[in-house]
């Protein structure tokens, strides 16, 4: 009885902040929304048993993804009033499209022949398992190449980033270590060779 | 009880919501990354549900790899942003059309 009155309040949750993220007009009440929203997910997957999960989508997404969208948002100078003139303008296509996407996707889930039984509930996991366990030994043995590829994907996206926010300031007075290092005597010292001047 | 029903209508309702809001806020480019972000997690929850309902570990290990995606795609995303701003003083996307000519 306790686990649908956790679910039922936990989604409410979800649905609230996740309107929240699409209506308020400030973009920093938007990323906490937003992370209200990654919070509330993380308790509904501890209910169906995705703890693993769960504590990443709360450590990766709450604790770096989300404060850097609160850096940036932040840092960024935005007149939001501006962004939002038009906001009614295609509203009215928001929701028919939002409704659409309701319905059928409500339709496929309700579908008879779909081939799963979406209203029994989960099978019972056996005594002493572990999702961590289970899922680490899946991700080192049967997708280790998936790893290595995501371990590497996240390394450019790394060097991208740097590379794209880097800039280099005009009249910085800095070293060149390399041009020092290189420099020779003869570029520094010029020995010149002339006639000693006559005393008048 | 929680059914599969449940947590599919759910994931639903929340995608719907993140599409909603691409077309309500389709000018400020920092909201936009927040509803692709709030799409992602919709589309984790099929993931998840579907990983424990039917029995199979799969669909966690591919919800793995879509956080990982997802954190470089909003670092790289959010990196643009930054330099778009630096340039143009604004993040409108309307005002985006340098490419365009």
């Amino acid at each position: 009885m306790l686990i649908p009155i956790l679910f039922y309040g936990f989604a409410a949750i979800l649905v609230a902040a996740g309107a929240g993220v699409i209506t308020t007009r400030n973009p920093v009440y938007a990323a906490l929304c937003l992370v209200l929203c990654f919070f509330t997910s993380a308790v509904l997957w501890l209910l169906i048993e995705a703890e693993f999960l769960a504590i990443v989508l709360v450590l990766v997404y709450v604790g770096a993804v989300m404060v850097l969208f609160l850096f940036v948002v932040m840092m960024l100078d935005i007149r939001a009033e501006e962004l939002r003139a038009s906001f009614t303008r295609y509203a009215w296509l928001g929701w028919v499209v939002t409704a659409i996407v309701i319905a059928e996707i409500v339709g496929v889930i309700m579908a008879r022949k779909l081939g799963v039984d979406v209203t029994r509930g989960a099978p019972p996991l056996p005594a002493g398992y572990s999702n961590t366990q289970e899922l680490g030994v899946a991700l080192f043995t049967h997708y280790v190449y998936a790893v290595q590829l995501a371990a590497l994907l996240l390394l450019v996206a790394i060097v991208a980033a740097i590379a794209l926010t880097m800039r280099r300031r005009r009249g910085l007075k800095a070293q060149n270590i390399s041009a020092q290092v290189a420099v020779r005597a003869s570029d520094r010292v010029r020995v010149l060779k002339m006639d000693p001047e006559q005393r008048q | 009880m929680i059914t599969l029903g449940h947590l599919l209508t759910l994931s639903a309702v929340l995608f719907a919501l993140a599409v909603a809001g691409i077309f309500l806020n389709r000018k400020n480019v920092l909201l936009l990354l927040m509803c692709i972000e709030l799409l992602l997690l919709a589309a984790n929850f099929n993931f998840v549900a579907f990983a424990r309902y039917l029995g199979q570990l799969d669909g966690q290990v591919f919800v793995f790899f879509i956080l990982t995606v997802a954190a470089a795609e909003s670092a790289i995303g959010l990196a643009i942003v930054v330099v778009l701003f630096r340039e143009r003083r604004s993040i409108n996307v309307e005002e985006l059309n340098k490419l365009s000519g």
